[in-house]
């Protein structure tokens, strides 16, 4: 092999002289190799300044961001964290009410993650490993609910949820959330089940576990993995969501889930932005945690599909 | 659920189903038992999906397919409660309405034109940063973690922050604008519908309303485009590259050569999959700028119809036409991609 390699360089001077291309090929390596750093500062501070000028203003003064709009930094004498007590607050207090916000939104998120499991779970088994008139052309059909517009969606449900008084509960929200979710959740478990070898399965068969107990006692703790990633992705769609809970909830305050009453208060002239940005640091922390601590799971379970095309 | 429980020791039913192959002598237990199992799959399968199903069709499937009976009626939000749910009043009043409306065609240029720009910076950054952060180097899972902000933060929260940021009179882009690059008035990202530019003598308005929405669109999708053209890259196998460089080839020309032709296929998917999504987008636009300043796209304007004015039956024509042509998109993906995904 060596000898092989050494005797390459005869031909090179035939496809160009040598010097000027040895000159491109360290030109390019030189440009690129600090280009390189250029962008990857670039890319960090374009990515990563607005969640930190989000805690910023979350904790200066309003007073101060309106004399010093360019101000980069707080000195720890100036931290202010009135900001949080007030948007956290009762409304009646003087508050904006974001704790009554909070707990709607964590009871629709972990209502949809344990509803979407309960349903998505065995779908996606049988999907994966069950041969039953329709298979294929539900897996088609639920590629393209997941693909197919939410506004589309939007108008008949909005109407028919007007129509029957649903419009306004939490629970209508967490139906509507399911039934948008649920396709994806199979896409996803159903790629992960595919890996999983069916010979465990069969020699599971083999002392005589039937089919409820082999999902039960193989598939399931294999899958397990994929289903935590799942549970923590179908959380952070459902408390992220904005439009269906715009539609249905927007007349009852006591309802917003915490997207929805961000951006409603947006809107209004007399709450300081200090406040509502103390409300956006609260909206993002919990996604924030939950993908810096899962980060791995998470970007696997995405791109499940990715290596294989 | 019972015949679940039964089917993995179910013989007696086995025995009376004619099948040639259980009669071949080297598999003789391992065949009886799966085949047993294949034979209540089917019946399995349907049970365990049922639930999926059910919610399927009862909460999108018939939605939509009543959606497009509304589009066909002169249904208010006012009339609603008089009006039967499945009324026989069919009229093409709305589409007539929908195609000769001048607002219509404006907005579905606007979808497009912000469709197409948003997909294509989306998937350039992507890649940019896909190829940046190739090499190890040290903090390089941080740098990639923090890349993906963006796509995983609430959009609620990440359009307030822009929304501030953009602010003309305490926004943080225009104070530094200002200062550092010499614009002298405060530029209203979100709420100039165009401006005049002069570059090199030459005068021409910009969108700037719009390009600050793809602009935001671009940052906050960039990172999926990253995800899988990391992962695409890191399964390219590296003697290609190897064999290109030991050639003679230079980092520009094994980009061009080498690592492009593998990673087209990625792009393509990434165009398709996310010029889908950024059709349908209505998130982002309406909280940034409610669709004012021309950038009302399709789905913010069927939003403004439903609920502002009410009116039921434009908004669904309206929504249906936006699924049309969706669903050619849709189609087309399915088609070309989804084969494949059955393979594997």
């Amino acid at each position: 092999m060596a000898t092989q390699v050494r005797q390459r360089p005869a031909p090179e001077p035939r496809v160009a002289p040598a010097t000027p291309r040895w000159n491109r090929d360290a030109v390019e390596n030189r440009v690129f190799g600090g280009l390189r750093w250029i962008v990857i500062a670039g890319l960090l501070v374009v990515t990563l300044f607005p969640f930190y000028y989000m805690g910023l203003l979350s904790v200066r003064a309003l007073d101060e961001v309106i004399q010093d709009p360019g101000g980069l930094w707080v000195s720890p004498s100036e931290l202010n964290f009135d900001t949080y007590t007030s948007v956290l607050s009762s409304p009646d207090s003087g508050g904006q009410g974001f704790l009554v916000f909070m707990r709607n939104s964590a009871l629709v998120a972990f209502g949809t993650v344990a509803l979407t499991l309960l349903v998505a779970l065995p779908g996606a088994y049988a999907v994966s490993r069950l041969e039953f008139f329709g298979r294929r052309q539900i897996s088609t059909l639920f590629l393209a609910v997941y693909l197919f517009p939410s506004i589309l969606l939007a108008v008949p449900l909005f109407v028919a949820f007007t129509r029957l008084g649903q419009r306004g509960t939490l629970l209508g929200l967490l139906v509507v959330y399911v039934s948008q979710i649920v396709a994806v959740s199979i896409y996803m478990l159903r790629n992960y089940f595919d890996t999983i070898p069916v010979s465990l399965e069969e020699s599971a068969a083999l002392d005589g576990c039937s089919r409820l107990g082999i999902m039960w006692r193989i598939s399931l703790p294999l899958a397990m993995p994929a289903i935590v990633a799942n549970a923590l992705f179908v959380f952070m769609i459902a408390w992220n969501e904005f439009l269906f809970a715009l539609l249905f909830l927007v007349e009852v305050r006591d309802k917003w889930t915490v997207s929805l009453g961000l951006s409603q208060l947006a809107g209004s002239i007399e709450i300081p932005t200090t406040v509502l940005m103390a409300g956006s640091v609260i909206l993002t922390v919990p996604i924030i945690v939950i993908f810096f601590a899962a980060e791995r799971l998470l970007t696997e379970g995405l791109t499940a599909g990715a290596e294989k095309g | 659920m019972s015949h679940l429980a039964t089917s993995g020791t179910g013989d007696s039913t086995g025995s009376t189903l004619p099948e040639p192959d259980r009669r071949s002598p080297n598999d003789g237990p391992r065949r009886k038992a799966r085949g047993s199992l294949t034979r209540s799959d089917a019946r399995a399968g349907l049970t365990l999906i049922s639930p999926t199903l059910i919610i399927v069709i009862f909460m999108v499937v018939l939605p939509i397919l009543w959606t497009v009976m509304l589009a066909f009626r002169p249904l208010s939000l006012l009339n609603l409660a008089t009006s039967g749910l499945l009324g026989t009043d069919f009229t093409l009043d709305n589409f007539q309405t929908v195609v000769t409306e001048s607002g219509f065609a404006g907005s579905l240029l606007t979808t497009l034109v912000y469709s197409v720009l948003g997909t294509a910076s989306a998937i350039g950054l992507g890649l940019v940063a896909a190829l940046a952060v190739r090499r190890a180097f040290p903090g390089r899972t941080f740098v990639r973690a923090a890349m993906l902000l963006p796509y995983v933060a609430p959009v609620v929260a990440a359009a307030f922050v822009w929304r501030t940021m953009l602010d003309p009179q305490f926004g943080i882009v225009n104070h530094w604008g200002g200062r550092l690059l010499g614009w002298d008035d405060p530029i209203a990202f979100l709420s100039q519908r165009s401006s005049e530019v002069s570059l090199l003598g030459l005068n021409f308005s910009l969108p700037t309303a719009l390009l600050s929405v793809i602009a935001f669109e671009a940052w906050r999708s960039f990172p999926f485009a990253f995800l899988f053209l990391t992962a695409r890259l890191q399964a390219v196998p590296a003697t290609l590259e190897e064999a290109a460089r030991v050639d003679g080839a230079t980092p520009s020309q094994r980009f061009r050569h080498v690592l492009l032709p593998q990673l087209l296929p990625t792009i393509a998917v990434l165009a398709i999959l996310r010029f889908i999504w950024t059709f349908n987008s209505f998130d982002d636009i309406y909280l940034l700028t409610g669709g004012g300043a021309g950038t009302e796209v399709v789905s913010v304007r069927v939003f403004n119809y439903l609920t502002a004015r009410g009116d039921i039956g434009l908004a669904s024509a309206q929504a249906l036409v936006l699924a049309a042509i969706l669903a050619v998109l849709v189609g087309l993906y399915l088609k070309r991609f989804a084969p494949q995904e059955e393979k594997t």
